[in-house]
């Protein structure tokens, strides 16, 4: 219930979060939503010396909609991506994930760039940006600059930002016309973390081959992974049961997972195949135009 | 030595808090450290609102903040600033909750007492409130929606059974809403 001890700076605008950020190095943590710090604080897992609270700088909670893409500002809440009708129209793989992420009230204060900035391997937000390919947008004291999904991912809780870098919004292409998305998690318990989770995104030709195919895991690396391999097995094939199929077992074949408390390498293995499965054919009966059932937009097992 | 804009954004060991609490304003002085639970209990004295896991987890704590359920233990006091905070005790009152009576319960507290919705009781201000702003944007909700809405408040006693009766008994008692249910 009590926090250990911290400077509190509540700058009003980005360039003072960074001037903070400089100043006290190593010792400062950003503060957004709170839903990952927070605990990390109270379980003594991270003791910063300063808190840089950005909840009170304008402009960064912002969903901008484009022709081609959406722009997700750092300080929007899991929520409004769950809520958001234009966001939902152009990228729906993200808007199906929302739901996902931990509980109703962390839905409501977690952000979008939290969640980046955080990279847990299991979280929402960095899967479906490393299917789609998204571009992370941070700035620093040099100035402004966009980071490609699988450069800023580095590893566990690891990510390209810079020391006095913030980030500062998720740049998600649009899906196109015959295009879809799939998303499955094996989670234990309603709210936690997927202990294997899988995002697939088909793009079909007039002939219904997959002109386009991502499949990103979580769970089962140091972060959200594209599984290469199941990708270039799905590029030219119609997406039926047999190349589904095969890029499954390409994804088992691929990922690496460790064993922990929650679960065997083994399993999560195994579970990758299946969870990757049903994320494949989800994305395969939404490219074709099918819904993938009445259900939520999310496989959840 | 002169003070940068962004070290003047330092906030003082304790400032003016203000927010209205369950239709009543409220004024402390509170640590930027302290939590919005901290603030609630120790300072006002408001222990409806229940200590458990400290990590966003189980949903004893929970509150509504300009009407959205959130973890007080995960909000930092200074968050509510110049906002409103609604606990338990909220909606009992008219002030505090739309379809408040004048005897004081809220329809959903009435229908946890009738189905006996509570047995130790530390989870129900969280399952209340929750339950409480899930039907206000999901007025007609099936059965299994309303387990998904109460998925992330842990109860260790009733097994959620009577939990769900009682929401459910809530919706199909609205004015015109007695075949709402579409699940089995």
């Amino acid at each position: 219930m009590y926090l250990p001890p911290f400077r509190y700076f509540a700058p009003q605008t980005l360039d003072e979060a960074i001037a903070l950020l400089r100043e006290h190095g190593d010792e400062a943590k950003l503060l957004a939503g709170g839903q990952s710090l927070l605990p990390l604080m109270m379980l003594g897992l991270a003791r910063p010396g300063v808190l840089i609270d950005v909840n009170g700088i304008p402009g960064l909670d912002r969903i901008e909609a484009g022709g081609d893409d959406v722009r997700v500002g750092a300080l929007v809440r899991h929520c409004a991506v769950e809520t958001d009708p234009r966001l939902r129209a152009r990228c729906p793989a993200l808007a199906d994930a929302a739901p996902l992420i931990g509980n109703i009230r962390v839905r409501h204060r977690g952000t979008v760039g939290g969640s980046l900035a955080h990279a847990d391997p299991a979280a929402e937000v960095p899967l479906v940006a490393t299917a789609l390919g998204a571009t992370i947008e941070v700035r620093g004291p040099d100035g402004a600059r966009d980071i490609p999904a699988h450069e800023f991912f580095r590893g566990y809780l690891e990510t390209a930002l810079g020391p006095a870098e913030v980030v500062t919004a998720l740049r998600l292409p649009a899906h196109g016309a015959r295009m879809g998305h799939g998303l499955a998690e094996l989670v234990r318990r309603s709210g936690d973390f997927a202990m294997v989770s899988a995002c697939a995104v088909l793009g079909l030709d007039g002939a219904g081959r997959c002109t386009h195919a991502a499949v990103a895991m979580g769970g089962v690396g140091p972060s959200a992974l594209r599984m290469r391999a199941a990708e270039r097995l799905l590029v030219g094939q119609p997406p039926g049961d047999r190349a589904l199929d095969e890029a499954a077992d390409a994804v088992r074949d691929e990922v690496a997972p460790e064993s922990d408390v929650h679960a065997s390498a083994e399993y999560r293995r195994a579970m990758a195949r299946v969870m990757a499965r049903r994320a494949l054919r989800a994305a395969a009966a939404r490219a074709g135009g099918a819904s993938p059932d009445a259900g939520p937009g999310a496989v959840r097992s | 030595m002169s003070v940068s804009p962004a070290a003047s954004r330092e906030y003082p060991e304790r400032a003016a808090l203000r927010f209205v609490l369950n239709g009543r304003p409220v004024d402390v002085w509170a640590a930027p450290q302290e939590t919005l639970l901290a603030v609630l209990r120790d300072t006002l004295g408001a222990t409806e609102v229940k200590y458990g896991c400290g990590e966003g987890v189980c949903g004893t704590c929970t509150v509504l903040l300009d009407g959205a359920p959130i973890n007080a233990c995960l909000t930092l006091g200074v968050h509510a600033q110049g906002r409103t905070v609604t606990t338990v005790r909220g909606l009992a009152s008219p002030a505090g909750a739309t379809g408040a009576a004048a005897d004081g319960m809220h329809p959903l507290q009435r229908a946890f007492v009738a189905h006996e919705a509570a047995q130790c009781g530390f989870c129900t201000p969280g399952m209340l409130l929750t339950a409480y702003a899930f039907l206000e944007k999901h007025p007609h909700p099936t059965r299994a929606e309303i387990r998904a809405a109460l998925g992330g408040n842990l109860c260790r006693c009733t097994g959620y059974a009577r939990i769900v009766d009682a929401v459910e008994a809530c919706v199909r008692a609205r004015p015109g809403r007695e075949d709402v249910l579409r699940d089995p």
